[in-house]
């Protein structure tokens, strides 16, 4: 007898959960993993899903890696559903990156820029050696400051070009009053907008926008991008209370922010100039910023007359199946019984096999009856 | 699932989960589904605490409309215990301090994955389907521009098309599950992956039929009393599925089947799909050739939690 019921599902629920939390805090012996050593020691972790959940909250993205048992996707999908619950009681001013304080700052485009290429904490140059001395506890001298202060503001890539116009400027929204399209109040729409396309690209996965990037990059639709800019550090959250009239400092959010530069040859409406794409994520996340700054590049092959051929530059492509709150979700419900339409394919198939088997049981004797002849 | 409950006393979420403005905002999409039966209305779907694909859609739907007064019943493969269902099931019993049933009779709202119940739905009930894709041309064309302009424009060759290359190739309509249909001879509607045994349910139903698809963030209608017809040809007429075999526990002969393996050497049983419909049948006396099986035993409603 192999048979086991998929019914009766209580208490197999219940107890499947009950097992889920204890796989979760492991070996007892081993001290509990708090919310704040999360929060402080794995903060990359904790940026990506800040930025993937759409939510601002070190504290309840640290939380949500410890219940996802550091599955990060997971932990996304949780601070989502918690997020959508709460109410909205306005929106924020644009942040303004050239006021931002900075931690880090390169350009590729040029040895030296006003204001300074800044190292900042980066992985960047560090041997890929496992650093044994790490699995014991030791204490890490404070980094060395050094002689000046960085630049309370720092201008960005585009003053560098801003007297030759030979970067597009900065597309601006319509004059038209309308709010910025919303993807967690309506639904995607095509043709989508700068707005639509960003919001999906920024709230969309670190993986399959890296992938669609370097896809780009090895000539499935590439643009020819180079770093421009990449800046990561704190910027202020300004917010106007309609009884206030005036925006009031909220507090401060770390961001990192990339400008990708592409050769343009110029059409009969605008010149030859360099056309950017954006990147913008909370926390520091230079992979996923500059993956977005690719993509939503490639995405204005329209724009700059390049013809529109590969997956990267089809927008329903690219925004449709970059969520992946979503794509998790719809691949892993064919977990779920589909025993019903399995039941409805089973029937068709075995009919199908019996009338192939008629069929070919007819045609043997037919044919042995003719040779027979 | 050992959070509290959510009676007003120590709510945590809102009544049924949802904000009321967000509540709102769907009920005004399903008003505008009703009024265009088997268009599919976009509307602001929101993120669920279960995963997309798992009934997200169907659960705004049953949430926006959802209230104290109302019995709620929810199967998924026809059963009311199957895990799936007895998840959500339990999602709005403690969120939305709702009585549940799984008798289809009793339920004023029925949400459902994969089946139309097998006893006749009756006025004022309200059958909410949990939808993965609702474009019925999705499979034929990929680019949501492309078949919404289909549909704009009632340009449905291309489903016929695929019917008649069907008949082609196998000689006879393919497709069990998911079987497209007609609303009011405008909109071509996928009616979910119910077995195509469970179209004809929805034509002229007594029934309002809500349906959810929460990843594609799309909502549709199929109000009560409206034609639903499941496409055919003339020389290939619209069938649905029989079995030889009757419910080896309630010995129906018209109900749909689920395939029970029994052993390693081919034996198999077919039961009711529809565990509910079932287990009242057994009540009434009707037993089937292997009743006493203990099968028999887990269709029995366990306590209450």
């Amino acid at each position: 007898m192999a048979y086991v019921s998929v019914k009766g599902g209580e208490r197999a629920i219940s107890n499947a959960h009950a097992w889920l939390d204890e796989a979760r805090r492991g070996d007892t012996n081993v001290p509990e993993l708090g919310v704040a050593q999360i929060r402080e020691q794995l903060s990359l972790a904790v940026d990506r899903v800040m930025m993937e959940g759409s939510c601002y909250d070190p504290d309840l993205a640290a939380l949500a890696i410890k219940q996802a048992r550091g599955d990060v996707t997971e932990a996304i999908f949780l601070l989502r559903a918690y997020r959508t619950t709460l109410s909205r009681f306005g929106a924020s001013e644009p942040i303004n990156t050239t006021k931002m304080s900075v931690a880090r700052r390169v350009s590729a485009a040029f040895k030296d820029i006003p204001g300074g290429q800044i190292l900042g904490p980066t992985f960047d140059y560090t041997h890929r050696l496992i650093d044994f001395g790490l699995s014991d506890d030791k204490t890490v001298p404070a980094a060395p400051l050094g002689d000046t202060p960085v630049a309370e503001h720092i201008p960005a890539i585009a003053s560098v070009f801003a007297h030759e116009a030979l970067l597009e400027p900065a597309p601006t929204d319509a004059d038209d009053g309308a709010e910025p399209y919303d993807l967690t109040r309506q639904p995607m729409a095509f043709p989508a907008g700068r707005d639509q396309r960003l919001q999906a690209l920024a709230r969309g996965d670190e993986g399959f926008l890296l992938s669609l990037a370097y896809a780009s990059q090895r000539g499935w639709g590439n643009t020819h991008p180079l770093c421009g800019e990449i800046r990561m550090g704190e910027v202020a959250v300004e917010f106007t209370p309609e009884e206030l009239g005036f925006p009031i400092e909220v507090g401060e959010i770390t961001v990192t922010e990339c400008q990708m530069i592409s050769n343009f040859e110029g059409s009969a409406e605008s010149p030859p100039q360099f056309t950017r794409g954006y990147g913008l994520t909370f926390g520091h996340n230079e992979r996923k910023a500059m993956s977005m700054a690719i993509v939503d590049r490639a995405l204005r092959h329209a724009e700059v007359g390049e013809a529109g051929v590969h997956a990267v530059q089809d927008e329903e492509f690219v925004l449709y199946h970059s969520d992946n709150v979503e794509a998790s979700g719809f691949v892993q419900h064919l977990k779920l019984p589909h025993y019903v339409d399995f039941q409805a394919e089973l029937q068709f198939v075995r009919r199908l096999k019996k009338e192939w088997e008629e069929a070919r049981a007819n045609s043997d004797t037919s044919e042995f009856a003719e040779a027979a002849e | 699932m050992n959070a509290p409950s959510n009676l007003p006393a120590n709510r945590v979420y809102n009544y049924a989960y949802l904000d009321e403005q967000t509540k709102r905002m769907i009920r005004r999409s399903i008003l505008k589904a009703i009024a265009i039966p088997g268009y599919q209305v976009p509307f602001g779907s929101r993120e669920m605490p279960v995963p997309y694909g798992w009934g997200t859609g169907g659960i705004q739907v049953t949430a926006s409309i959802i209230g104290p007064d109302d019995v709620y019943k929810c199967i998924d493969q026809g059963a009311d215990d199957t895990t799936n269902a007895v998840s959500i099931r339990r999602f709005f019993a403690r969120v939305a301090d709702v009585a549940t049933t799984e008798q289809t009779e009793e339920a004023t709202i029925i949400q459902t994955r994969h089946r139309i119940p097998e006893a006749p739905l009756q006025e004022g009930q309200i059958m909410v389907y949990q939808v993965p894709q609702p474009e019925p041309l999705r499979g034929l064309e990929p680019r949501e521009t492309e078949t919404r302009a289909m549909h704009a424009y009632e340009e449905y060759g291309l489903q016929y098309l695929s019917l008649y290359e069907s008949v082609a190739a196998y000689g006879r309509i393919a497709g069990g599950a998911g079987y497209p249909v007609l609303v009011d001879e405008r909109y071509l509607m996928s009616p979910s992956p119910i077995p195509k045994f469970d179209n004809p349910k929805l034509h002229q139903s007594e029934a309002l039929h809500l349906f959810g698809a929460g990843r594609e963030k799309r909502i549709y209608a199929v109000p009560p009393h409206t034609d639903v017809r499941s496409l055919d040809f003339e020389d290939y007429p619209f069938e649905i599925q029989s079995w030889d075999e009757v419910c080896a526990l309630c010995n129906c002969d018209s109900s749909y089947k689920d395939e029970v393996i029994l052993d390693d050497d081919g034996n198999r049983m077919f039961v009711c799909s529809d565990s509910a419909y079932c287990g009242e049948r057994r009540k009434q006396g009707h037993s089937g050739p292997l009743a006493g099986h203990a099968l028999d035993q887990l269709d029995q409603p366990e306590d209450a939690e």
